[in-house]
């Protein structure tokens, strides 16, 4: 994982329920603990890491501390929205207008990539670091930002909304920072993306389609593929029949469960591979004994940190 | 004590509700072949079934119409009939516009405006506002005596119940009544409207005047239509023959979303009708420790197999014990007595073998 704590962002992408928040979490803690001061962004106000790692769910917004070298933001366009008016317009007041406005908040809602783009746009400053007052230098306090991504297709719309906006607009500061971002987003060196599967069908051929679309949209590929939950495999062939031929017992149902699962999803793990080929792919484990907040959130980081 | 079957009964709207990725697709399909065989001519409307279940149901083909499932395939009952159909969000609600335009010019200018296209994504949630749009239409279609809905697979459960009201509120909205007051457009040379739109300009360089006049004017033809179908739905939802499943796995955060959701119904005045847990792991009252289950099966299984699936074993149980305090409190929270159970199967359900399978767990005697 050492090649993805490196960039200035990376984007956890995949299927809805695979787990892409318990994944942003542990790469989080890992990152934290690789001496690299980071930041976990969700949008849509989202507030799903801070569970899961058993803190309270913070207001949208503002940054706040999970762990040492750890921190968390939820962005929502309206916060957005009003601090890009602030930093942008000359005037303060005529920010607050703005952003008063009923009419100009249904406009902006209206205005097609605007959203995405004022939440994307928010995650890139995270990237950049504040202006420095007085006119001195940008200072970062974070060296990674880690992006929990919506799902798929609004995952995909948001990494989208720079070049969807830069052919709606053209023109205006907007659209200008819109280039920037997107120019970000395309460079390997600075962004990673993460595609996240469970063993599953659907999971596998969301995560499989997705590597051509951010193709498309983004021209580039995708830096890691992660299975998530995958069951272990302890029996082998050499055990079919003994597991077929014996005797009614709850705990002979347990194993063969575990062994048609197990293969189901080896199955799965391999079409997934086919379709990353050349791209390296990390699983991680299901865990049976949960954590203390859920899932074992710090046990999947150290797996994370070993991968190579 | 009353099993899913008699619930369902006197049933014609059945709406299976819950977080994504619990198997509501599996278990509203399942629900649905069981009404067929009990005669009934049923639609079950999905929204993205996996591949493989879409095409055990005859459902290769992506349209908006309900098809009929192969009754060859189908052990059915009398004049039991399956129909399913694959929602198409966009296709629905330009078809939902199409039915409330006065007129075609209307309708042909709201389908090609750019807001239009932005909003009915953004605005009306899209899918959960479709959804219940189609389910709608599929009521007053004389083919069908019961429709099942699979809710789409959004992570919020509550988004369904929320999105027709979103709609309504956007159109009854303050912003929508400046423009359609009389003076309508003229209004937009408005101090505050002006410096919206000029505000908005000069941020992205985007001119939205003309795109937002065209909307607005074509849109306020449509606006009382909106409100009589919104109106008509939640009389439908709130209807004695429609019902709401609560879906759930046993795990945290679905089971979570599982009692919000159900605490929502309640306070809205819908009629729950039954808790439906899937891919609970079974509990096994009698296991005690892996050695001792080691032990009990080394004979017919060797030392080292035995080792291993005891050890399996344990692990399961692990899961099942916390299945089953999920599953406590889930009831507790719900007040529901009987929750209905399904066990995590081996496979995964994706042909009519192991639907049926599905089917025979959800209508089983508690």
């Amino acid at each position: 994982m050492r090649d993805l704590l490196d960039k200035r962002l990376v984007v956890v992408i995949g299927k809805g329920g695979v787990g892409k928040s318990t994944v942003s979490a542990a790469l989080g803690l890992t990152a934290a603990r690789a001496g690299r001061r980071t930041i976990i962004a969700e949008v849509a106000g989202r507030t799903d890491v801070p569970r899961i790692l058993g803190a309270a769910p913070a207001p949208a917004g503002g940054e706040h501390r999970l762990a040492p070298g750890l921190d968390h933001i939820s962005i929502d366009d309206r916060h957005a929205l009003a601090e890009y008016l602030h930093e942008h317009l000359p005037f303060g007041a005529l920010a607050g207008l703005l952003q008063r406005s009923e009419l100009f908040t249904l406009f902006t809602a209206a205005t097609p990539g605007m959203r995405e783009l004022l939440s994307i746009g928010k995650v890139w400053e995270l990237t950049r670091g504040r202006p420095g007052s007085g006119g001195r230098r940008r200072r970062r306090r974070h060296d990674l930002v880690v992006l929990d991504a919506p799902a798929t297709a609004n995952g995909l719309a948001l990494l989208a909304a720079p070049r969807t906006f830069a052919a709606a607009a053209g023109v205006g500061p907007v659209a200008r920072q819109g280039e920037a971002i997107r120019a970000t987003l395309c460079d390997p060196a600075q962004t990673g993306i993460l595609v996240v599967a469970t063993p599953e069908e659907m999971a596998v051929s969301e995560a499989a389609a997705l590597r051509g679309d951010l193709r498309g949209e983004l021209g580039r590929d995708v830096d890691r593929a992660l299975l998530n939950a995958l069951l272990p495999a302890r029996f082998s062939a050499a055990d079919d029949a003994a597991l077929d031929a014996a005797p009614d017992d709850p705990a002979v149902w347990s194993a063969r469960w575990l062994r048609t699962r197990g293969r189901a999803q080896r199955a799965q793990q391999a079409r997934l591979r086919r379709a990353y080929r050349s791209v390296p792919c990390t699983s991680l484990p299901f865990l049976f004994a949960a954590g203390p907040a859920g899932v074992d959130v710090e046990r999947l980081s150290h797996v994370l940190e070993r991968a190579r | 004590m009353s099993t899913l079957g008699e619930r369902l009964r006197e049933r014609r709207v059945i709406i299976c509700a819950g977080a994504g990725g619990v198997g509501k697709t599996t278990v509203s399909a399942a629900i649905a072949l069981h009404l067929a065989r009990e005669g009934r001519r049923v639609a079950v409307v999905t929204i993205d079934p996996a591949r493989r279940l879409a095409e055990s149901l005859g459902l290769e083909r992506l349209g908006n119409e309900p098809q009929r499932v192969d009754p060859g395939r189908l052990a059915l009952g009398g004049r039991g009939e399956l129909w399913a159909m694959m929602l198409d969000a966009k296709r629905t609600f330009d078809e939902l516009i199409g039915q409330l335009a006065p007129d075609a010019r209307t309708r042909d200018e709201i389908l090609a405006n750019r807001i239009y296209r932005n909003l009915s994504e953004a605005i009306a949630g899209s899918q959960e506002y479709t959804a219940i749009a189609k389910l709608y239409d599929l009521t007053h279609d004389a083919r069908f005596d019961a429709i099942v809905l699979d809710t789409p697979p959004s992570r919020n459960a509550l988004d369904f119940l929320d999105a027709p009201g979103r709609l309504t509120a956007f159109l009854d909205g303050r912003a929508m009544r400046l423009f359609l007051a009389p003076a309508g457009i003229a209004r937009v040379g408005a101090a505050g409207t002006s410096v919206a739109l000029g505000g908005l300009r000069r941020l992205t360089g985007v001119d939205l005047l003309e795109d937002l006049s065209a909307f607005f004017r074509a849109i306020a033809d449509l606006t009382d239509g909106f409100r009589r179908r919104s109106a008509a739905v939640d009389r439908l939802l709130a209807d004695p023959a429609t019902t709401f499943l609560v879906v759930t796995s046993p795990e945290h955060g679905a089971a979570d979303e599982a009692i919000f959701f159900a605490a929502r119904l309640r306070r809205a005045g819908l009629p729950f009708g039954a808790l439906i847990v899937n891919r609970v792991h079974p509990l096994d009252p009698l296991e005690r420790d892996r050695h001792e289950t080691a032990a009990r099966l080394e004979g017919a299984l060797g030392r080292s197999l035995a080792r291993r699936v005891a050890r399996t074993h344990a692990q399961v149980q692990q899961l099942a014990r916390r299945d089953a305090a999920s599953i406590a409190r889930l009831a507790r929270e719900l007040g529901e007595r009987d929750p209905v159970c399904v066990p995590d199967f081996e496979v995964d359900v994706h042909d009519l073998e192991a639907l049926a399978a599905v089917e025979a767990r959800l209508f089983a005697a508690p």
